[in-house]
């Protein structure tokens, strides 16, 4: 089992003759994504990798495949529109990679389309190892396993995976959250969701500097997920306050967002947190090999 | 994109929010002019983007238009320093306003709150001073209230805050209007922050945005292209200025204090790699995500721009390849370092994943070795700084 995604999700690609759908469409099919078909307005009739048909609305789609998840590749001034489209034609599962969307469309996004779990924006996506990607990850970093992967970045994903697997420790499914202040998806609706997953003993949870998702998921953690051990990691810990680095929403403002906040309220809820990605697969062994909190 | 108050009322005056009659000039003649034409007693307002202006002596009173030509050219051009602000900020317009007599000052603001994902107004009965400092010390003072974004504003939430907040009954018959005035300055323009300090209830009973702070959302700024000339206007910052010249996103460069030179693809590996680094006992320069599926052009221009900065002792480029390919960022490299006419600083390279093979022959063959993890090239980095 996984979370959110596995072999039988039907994948839907919204943009999918753009440059950078077509690019990740071939990629996730060599990963045996289970793409079902793309939408791009006007090009509705043809197909693109050998036979995935394009259409010219989500409606069409989801009718003639039966698709249950879209990925978003559409450009920042009309994804708002494009997760509206999938939710009216009834997808489940949207993971949105545009990044530059303006906060206020997911303000409103987020308020009105209950039912739909959407991932990002300006995520990497989510991937179960040897079942399917949605997403842009590098798919041969990851390996089938037991260990459950949340992150607010995309290239700390990576590096983090990296060494779990070399550790030989795989993966049930990783989560790229996103950087943008609004997102869909927050740590602790993962966490909640990885908490029911049996095949997910551990979980790793890669947080960074801005906001209070880390906090929210620390008390989640201390609440609710007696039994599963944890481990977090916080990007952005010498970081200076005031200045944006990269992502939208990784800024220190004022007292707020800060490492130390982080930090203490890992602490009290009893989570290690690793200070280099390479101590993530130790710590997560010593917890799984019964340590409990 | 940050307004200044003149602009920010500009908006006001659009959403029907009363602001104070007034005048917008960039000279003391034009100043001048506007006291004699309109005899009474102005306010003359620095324009400028700093926190504590007041303080900083940006705020004075002028009664006739000698003295207004005579304030006006004493304020226009002189550098405004605060606590907020201590390098200073140059003062280039003056907002003359009508003097306002005041009975009372209120706060109102809205904002982001990303936890609930939800706009949030927050309101309290002192206004003209600093909110943090009011939820500081009297937290009980202040009064918030969340708007669903799929309902939109109605009067009954700036009623709620009105009570709450204990706002003298003067303010009460029409602030819904300005809340609801604010809050589609909010959304239609995408802010991330409206703020009114103060909102005054003057002695004739009138309410009136003595002050305005406006911050958008410059992701939204393509839904109004007639604020492009605002845009041309505000003030540049050094490092977005540089990173939008070599083709990167307005926040994937940023000068920190370090003398380690930082290039990584992400932003999360960005700053991973700062924290490497002090990890290692060194500190960061900058930081510099060369973002997704970079071109050999686009390092070699990020190395240019990180070695510009002089206190760049070495540096670390640390490539975790997704979709960014080995080859390309190892060309970028090479052809950066074959440039003659930039200067060079020890250089340790981290190259793992997509077509990391390919790159490290390339850097091989440029009698370059990368090493193998991120601790350990943050370490020899440290080391080369120190060297």
């Amino acid at each position: 089992m996984a979370i959110w995604l596995d072999k039988n999700s039907k994948i839907i690609v919204q943009g999918i003759t753009g440059r950078e759908g077509l690019f990740h469409t071939q990629r996730m099919l060599a990963y045996r994504t289970p793409i079902v078909g793309g939408v791009t307005p006007g090009k509705g009739g043809s197909s693109v990798e050998g036979g995935i048909p394009v259409f010219n609305t989500v409606h069409d789609a989801v009718a003639k495949t039966g698709a249950t998840h879209t990925i978003i590749f559409v450009p920042p001034a009309f994804a708002a529109d494009a997760l509206y489209e999938a939710h009216d034609a009834g997808i489940g599962f949207a993971a949105c990679i545009t990044e530059g969307i303006p906060v206020h469309d997911m303000l409103r996004v987020v308020a009105t389309t209950a039912g739909m779990r959407i991932l990002g924006p300006n995520c990497p996506g989510i991937v179960s190892p040897g079942k399917a990607l949605v997403g842009i990850m590098p798919g041969h970093i990851f390996k089938e396993g037991r260990v459950g992967m949340i992150s607010r970045s995309g290239t700390l994903t990576y590096e983090i995976v990296d060494n779990l697997t070399k550790a030989g420790l795989g993966q049930s499914t990783c989560v790229g959250i996103g950087g943008d202040p609004i997102i869909g998806t927050t740590f602790v609706d993962a966490l909640r969701a990885f908490a029911n997953d049996p095949e997910t003993d551990a979980i790793v949870l890669c947080g960074e500097i801005g906001g209070s998702d880390e906090e929210d998921a620390a008390a989640f953690i201390h609440d609710h997920l007696p039994d599963k051990p944890v481990v977090a990691f916080i990007g952005g810990r010498s970081a200076p306050r005031g200045k944006r680095l990269g992502h939208a929403g990784a800024i220190i403002s004022g007292n707020f967002g800060t490492p130390e906040s982080k930090l203490a309220a890992f602490a009290a809820a009893g989570v290690p947190v690793a200070d280099r990605p390479s101590q993530i697969p130790d710590v997560v062994k010593s917890r799984l090999s019964g340590a409990k909190r | 994109m940050k307004l200044m108050e003149y602009q920010g009322k500009e908006l006001f005056r659009r959403v029907g929010i009363p602001t104070p009659r007034g005048h917008f000039a960039k000279s003391a003649d034009d100043v001048a002019a506007f006291v004699a034409a309109n005899p009474g007693s102005w306010v003359l307002k620095s324009q400028v983007l700093m926190g504590g202006r007041g303080k900083a002596g940006g705020i004075k009173f002028a009664d006739d238009p000698n003295q207004a030509r005579a304030i006006a050219s004493e304020l226009l051009g002189k550098v405004l320093k605060s606590v907020q602000n201590p390098e200073g900020e140059r003062v280039g317009s003056l907002l003359v306003e009508e003097k306002v007599a005041i009975e009372s000052e209120a706060y109102v603001s809205i904002t982001i709150d990303r936890a609930a994902k939800k706009p949030v107004v927050i309101v309290t009965a002192q206004g003209g001073m600093d909110v943090e400092e009011v939820a500081a010390h009297d937290p009980d003072a202040i009064a918030k209230l969340w708007i669903d974004a799929a309902a939109g504003f109605w009067p009954f939430v700036a009623r709620r805050l009105a009570f709450a907040a204990k706002l003298p009954l003067g303010f009460h018959k029409t602030f819904p209007g300005v809340v609801g005035g604010l809050y589609s300055l909010f959304m239609d323009y995408g802010a991330n922050l409206v703020e009114i300090n103060p909102l005054v209830l003057s002695k004739d009973g009138a309410v009136i945005a003595s002050d305005a702070k406006v911050d958008l959302d410059d992701n939204a700024l393509y839904k109004h292209p007639e604020l492009k000339d605002w845009k041309a206007e505000a003030p540049v910052d050094e490092d977005q200025a540089a990173a939008v010249a070599i083709g990167l996103g307005l926040s994937n460069y940023a000068k920190l204090d370090g003398n380690i030179g930082v290039i990584a693809n992400g932003a999360g590996l960005g700053m991973g790699t700062m924290d490497a680094i002090r990890n290692a006992g060194g500190s960061a320069a900058n930081f510099l995500d060369i973002g997704g599926g970079a071109q050999a052009d686009l390092v070699k221009k990020s190395y240019n721009l990180v070695v510009s900065d002089p206190k760049v002792k070495s540096m670390f480029i640390n490539i975790f390849g997704g979709i960014t390919r080995g080859d390309q960022v190892a060309r970028g490299i090479v052809e950066a370092l074959a440039g003659g006419d930039i200067r060079k600083v020890p250089l340790v390279v981290r190259l793992t994943g997509t077509n990391e093979k390919e790159g490290r022959a390339i850097l091989a063959a440029a009698g370059m070795n990368p090493v193998e993890t991120m601790d350990e090239g943050a370490k020899t980095a440290v080391e080369l700084a120190r060297a």
